[in-house]
């Protein structure tokens, strides 16, 4: 039986400000819990062994999905159902239905949040890929004011990101590009499961030449999730099934996965041109202005 | 945070949680690490909720938060204080069983019936959302959820029978 170490407190936190508090409070041993599915089994293995919980689960206000000037705001409390239910993020992107449906299962779904995913870092967070493929941003708050950081700059590595103790990340933004088609690829074991490799990209073509485009990978080792040298080969060059090849090859050479239960390395690296090939091929397929 | 490190520590404080239960408040003591699971189970003596994998792989220990299923292995009975919580032995209403009960009696939706709570719990929710789903809907719906004695072929059959022999105070759509 797997039961987490003794915890000195449990607290609920009735604001982001009294969560800051809290956290300053019990200090580096302190951790925030939202869904909990990624922190309460850590802590049932023991990984992880905070002596106070602080359950942000009661925040309101990190719970709404909207539109600000010409951004996308999702708080860090909204679940994963909500996400992938949203006909908001729907019209924008389609990518975060695709990416949604292929996260954990719709009990989980319940439950996690994106804050949540986007801390724990896991090095095959999808939501980590479609952060990163549309160039997003997250917020961070603490005690003397908040900060936004690009999803390009957010993780030092895996499991590991911008927000120190003291700290709480209250939403993810997402730029508005009008026109753009978006698409997401996931190759895994089972329904469920992690990534063996998955791939998020968006294309905006525009008087049949790629505008602006964005890859995002997860689980094959890119750095902060993505291979700016394939978007930079694609933009302003014709959408042609060549060229998309090519920045789908250039994607794979970017990759540095591990051979791991899920796969050997070079599977991966396979999968990562296969897929980014087929999601940019979608992307472009459903850019307005192809 | 500390790492893994064997604990000496003495058995800490206890916390008093309340939670409503199919309907009925209870009030009982535990742990702060206590899990939801294990408090339904072994502190309030409800037995129907099962322990499975303790991964949150497989959903036999499924149970309604605030009319959402969650996997209470994965929640700390803490986090359900306050929260309105429904176990397999709510399903049962006024000595009626809930149709996805029936449908599972009549279509064989169990052999050992280890999943069966977890797989009631959810076939429930999906319903109440969706009066007629498909068959792919249903699959989809179970998908965080193990069996491995059926091959789920009749628990969808059992989730589709309940679809269409509703209890008579719901709505068919």
């Amino acid at each position: 039986m797997q039961t987490p170490a003794p915890l000195e407190e449990y607290v609920r936190a009735t604001s982001v400000a009294d969560a800051i508090a809290q956290l300053e409070k019990y200090g580096e041993d302190a951790r925030l819990v939202a869904g909990g599915h990624s922190l309460i089994p850590m802590m049932r293995l023991r990984l992880a062994r905070p002596e106070a919980l602080i359950d942000i689960n009661d925040l309101d206000e990190l719970k709404s999905i909207k539109v600000e000037g010409n951004e996308i705001v999702i708080g860090a409390m909204v679940r994963h159902r909500e996400v992938l239910d949203s006909p908001l993020l729907f019209e924008h992107y389609p990518i975060f239905r695709e990416c949604e449906k292929v996260i954990a299962d719709p009990v989980v779904r319940n439950r996690g949040t994106v804050g949540g995913s986007y801390c724990q870092a896991d090095p095959s967070e999808d939501l980590s890929a479609l952060g990163s493929a549309l160039r997003g941003s997250v917020v961070i708050q603490n005690s003397t004011g908040t900060r936004t950081v690009p999803m390009r700059e957010f993780h030092f590595g895996p499991y590991m990101t911008q927000v120190g103790d003291g700290e709480i990340l209250t939403e993810v933004r997402f730029p508005i590009r009008p026109g753009a088609g978006s698409a997401y690829e996931k190759v895994e074991r089972r329904v469920g499961d992690w990534a063996v490799t998955s791939v998020g990209t968006f294309v905006v073509v525009k008087n049949g030449v790629v505008e602006d485009c964005g890859i995002g990978l997860a689980a094959v080792g890119a750095e902060h999730f993505c291979v700016p040298a394939a978007e930079e080969f694609l933009i302003g060059k014709a959408p042609t099934e060549e060229n998309l090849v090519q920045a789908a090859t250039l994607a794979a050479e970017g990759c540095n996965p591990s051979s791991d239960q899920r796969g050997p390395a070079d599977y991966k690296k396979h999968l990562a041109k296969e897929l980014t090939l087929r999601a940019l091929r979608r992307s472009v397929q459903s850019s307005q202005g192809a | 945070m500390r790492f893994a490190v064997p604990s000496n520590q003495a058995k800490e404080p206890d916390m008093q949680v309340t939670m409503t239960i199919n309907g009925e408040s209870v009030t009982k003591e535990c742990e702060p690490r206590t899990l939801l699971v294990h408090f339904i189970r072994d502190i309030v003596g409800l037995r129907g909720t099962h322990w499975g994998c303790d991964t949150s792989n497989c959903g036999t220990c499924v149970l309604w938060v605030d009319g959402e299923p969650v996997k209470s292995c994965t929640m700390l009975a803490a986090m359900a204080d306050g929260r309105e919580v429904r176990t397999v032995e709510g399903l049962e209403q006024n000595g009626q069983l809930d149709p996805i009960q029936e449908g599972f009696r009549e279509c064989h939706g169990l052999q050992c019936g280890f999943c069966t709570p977890g797989m009631m719990m959810t076939g429930r929710w999906i319903l109440d959302n969706n009066p007629n789903p498909s068959e792919e809907e249903i699959r989809e719906g179970i998908s965080g959820q193990l069996c491995r004695c059926t091959g789920y072929h009749n628990i969808v059959k059992s989730i589709q029978w309940a679809a269409e022999h509703p209890a008579e105070n719901e709505v068919k759509a």
